[in-house]
């Protein structure tokens, strides 16, 4: 995310005098409509809150225009002694997204624009530009910025190893944020026995991790929860083409299961390494392989995956600095209860190998971490008033660490263009060190307010 | 003991091959009422070996607010069975504009359902069994929109009448397993086998939804060599009586038998929909 001030915010202004002319057109046209005393279908669309001066506006424009403008607000329910405001997001953001599609290739630029109370300043965050091609009938590219997921996990990532966002993830934005974006060079092969997906990253995509600006963690080196007192600043894996990544993905479905193998060579996505003479928190090197299998299973959805983590910089597990090398599995089942009620339970292990040289090599005073960790995750979505109310909880829990992590959601669509939302972020944990543990100060509610056109 | 089980295993089995017998011997109202209702689905979900097809559904409140979907739906046939692949492109509401949605459909078990979700790039497996359940929040349900299997219910051919100036069948068919009617009724264009008008009724016995086939275009295509036309029912309209909410659906650009290939209606496509064909 680069920082744009003035840019962000004169953009910003356009779209909201936009916005407001809009309005007013709509309500001239309503006004106009009642003194001719017509019923509301002379005037449509006007009841959803669009006028057709916009949408023909829209038309009009050489390549498709959409987006919405949102505002959105996070409260801490509790003081958090490591951060210093109660707010954790105040932001009012515009997303732009423009697609073109020509013979030969297909464009798209996707980028938001955000003010942000709480750090008080304007951002420009942009989530994809890139171009789709089909050299040949068996063969498409994609170049340039974009989002990436694959694998079959709900919320849980084994083999996805593209870069992540979980400051904002646990601070309420809407989900799609959970996302970042990678500058890639994606090349997928087709072919009847088998597909095959190639995506080079030239300079390492790291996640947007959790550096203690908002959110306060638990600072390992220190030995305790900390927040923008210790704000991590890792040493950077930044070189063109030397700190670059690969991941692969050999896929094909066989009676509509779909089965997959992946592999991925590159470095821990969030800088869980530390290097004690620098003093900096690092990206060790890391290596995965894995496999997946998603279909049909009893009266729903079941899915398994795991993965081999190589982490390629502590293979003996002696460095107490680089994480071991783990094996983590997954399992998921996915059914609909009834009418527009469903059900999503999984399992996940996370297993820490050579736990012996860990246990031995742990320096004196730090928090050990277990060789299993068990989490199990739960989701249970419900769609009311014509699937324009969803109410949804998704809850992480893990018996080994003793700690939990709770996302309750309510979004309404008010209209096809305006919609709410409401929702939290709960954690709960015994022991500060753990992975939801440490944001228990973090705990907040959010609420959102949001157009789209 | 031992023959105890056996004679329970073989009475088990003659329990199962009795439907199969009873087939044979249905009432001539039955029989002529699944042929009708063959026909009519023949005629309804499946002309053509693909179809290409704009929709616009409206959604209406008592009040009269709308919501407007529209979408770009592709149908494949399986020259080799009766099963069939639907593609889905979204372009209204703007929330989902570019969500694509496809469905493996087999006439006799559950669907195989996916959806793709552009923003996060992700696409999910939908464990959805329930084909009653409301298609994108309308009033019709993922089986009005693909077809119920036919062996589902029990048809049988109540009259032959005339709704409005059409000459029509009509035939009584009640769910062999309890969903949310309990009887359908339906008239069947006797020319052109579309249902002109479907009546639900729920389990007070009240009739709760009604659809309606309000246009009914011909539409001319190319098949083997020679022109044909398949009468298409571009406007319809399914009311909840109940509550007072109602969905139209209006078909434009229709067109049959425009070279769909079996490949479409694969990931690849989900994650990057084929311009040509939703263009």
């Amino acid at each position: 995310m680069r920082r744009f001030p003035s840019r962000g915010v004169v953009i910003l202004g356009i779209f909201i005098l936009l916005l407001i002319e809009n309005t007013r057109t709509v309500s001239a046209q309503v006004e106009a409509g009642k003194e001719q005393g017509g019923d509301e279908t002379q005037i449509e669309p006007s009841s959803d809150g669009t006028s057709r001066k916009w949408k023909s506006f829209l038309e009009t424009l050489p390549f498709e225009l959409h987006g919405f403008l949102e505002a959105r607000g996070t409260l801490r329910t509790q003081d958090d002694p490591h951060e210093s405001k109660t707010a954790t997001l105040g932001e009012t953001r515009l997303q732009l997204h423009l697609f073109k599609a020509l013979d030969w290739a297909k464009f798209r630029i996707k980028s938001d624009f955000l003010y942000d109370g709480v750090v008080e300043g304007a951002n420009i965050d942009l989530r994809e530009a890139n171009a789709i091609l089909t050299p040949f009938e068996f063969m498409d590219l994609k170049v340039g910025r974009q989002i990436l997921t694959w694998g079959t996990g709900d919320y849980i990532f084994i083999n996805d190893l593209f870069p992540k966002d979980y400051k904002s993830f646990f601070i309420g934005r809407d989900d799609e944020y959970l996302k970042a974006p990678s500058d890639v060079l994606k090349t997928s092969f087709y072919t009847k026995a088998v597909n095959f997906d190639f995506v080079y990253t030239p300079r390492f995509n790291p996640d947007r991790f959790i550096d203690g600006k908002r959110l306060s963690y638990f600072n390992p080196q220190l030995g305790r929860l900390a927040g923008e007192d210790v704000v991590i600043y890792p040493r950077k894996r930044d070189e063109w083409f030397e700190d670059s990544e690969i991941a692969l993905r050999l896929y094909r479905d066989i009676k509509s299961y779909g089965l997959a193998l992946y592999g991925y060579n590159g470095f821990w996505k969030s800088p869980v390494g530390f290097d004690p003479q620098a003093g900096k928190a690092t990206f060790p090197r890391l290596s995965v392989y894995g496999l997946s299998a998603r279909g049909k299973v009893w009266k729903g959805i079941g899915n398994i995956e795991m993965g081999y983590y190589d982490s390629r910089d502590d293979r003996s597990g002696k460095d107490p600095f680089v994480p071991n090398s783990q094996f983590r599995f997954l399992a998921g089942y996915e059914q609909e209860l009834a009418k527009d009620f469903n059900l999503g339970v999984q399992y996940y292990l996370e297993l820490m190998l050579d736990y012996g040289a860990y246990k031995r090599t742990l320096p004196r005073g730090s928090q050990a971490a277990d060789e299993y960790r068990h989490v199990i995750t739960l989701r249970l979505t419900k769609l009311l008033m014509y699937q324009n109310l969803k109410l949804s909880l998704f809850a992480f829990y893990s018996p080994s660490d003793q700690d939990v992590y709770v996302r309750p959601n309510i979004h309404y669509k008010i209209t096809d263009h305006w919609s709410a939302e409401a929702g939290a972020n709960i954690f709960f944990g015994e022991k500060d060190h753990t992975f939801f543990g440490q944001f228990k100060d973090n705990t907040n509610v959010y609420l959102s307010l949001r157009w789209s056109f | 003991m031992k023959a105890y089980y056996w004679f329970s295993f073989v009475l088990f089995l003659g329990l199962l091959a009795t439907p199969v017998q009873g087939e044979k011997t249905l009432p001539e109202a039955q029989k002529a009422g699944i042929e009708v209702m063959e026909k009519s689905q023949q005629a309804f979900y499946y002309p053509g070996k693909d179809m290409k097809v704009d929709i616009r559904m409206e959604l209406v409140t008592t009040d009269g607010k709308k919501r407007i979907r529209v979408m770009t739906m592709l149908r494949w046939n399986d020259p080799k069975s009766k099963d069939q692949k639907y593609f889905l492109y979204f372009r209204e509401p703007s929330d989902v504009r570019g969500m694509t949605f496809m469905v493996w459909k087999y006439p006799l078990k559950e669907s195989d359902r996916w959806i793709y979700v552009p923003a996060i790039d992700l696409v999910r497996r939908i464990a959805a069994r329930d084909a009653r359940s409301s298609f994108v929040g309308s009033d019709f349900t993922y089986e009005d929109v693909s077809g119920r299997n036919i062996a589902a219910d029990t048809h049988t051919l109540l009259r032959e009448e005339k709704l409005g100036d059409r000459d029509c069948y009509a035939v009584e068919s009640v769910p062999k397993e309890p969903i949310d009617y309990v009887k359908r009724i339906s008239w069947i264009d006797k020319t052109t086998f579309l249902p002109l008008k479907e009546e639900y009724y729920d389990v007070q016995k009240e009739l709760a939804r009604v659809f309606t086939a309000d246009k009914i275009e011909d539409v001319a295509t190319a098949e083997g060599g020679e022109q044909k036309s398949f009468p298409t029912v571009t406007k319809r309209t399914m009311k909840n009586l109940k509550a007072g909410h109602r969905t139209e659906v209006t078909y434009t650009s229709v067109s049959y038998n425009v070279g769909l290939q079996d490949n479409i209606f694969t990931e690849r496509y989900l994650r990057n929909p084929p311009e040509r064909w939703i263009k």
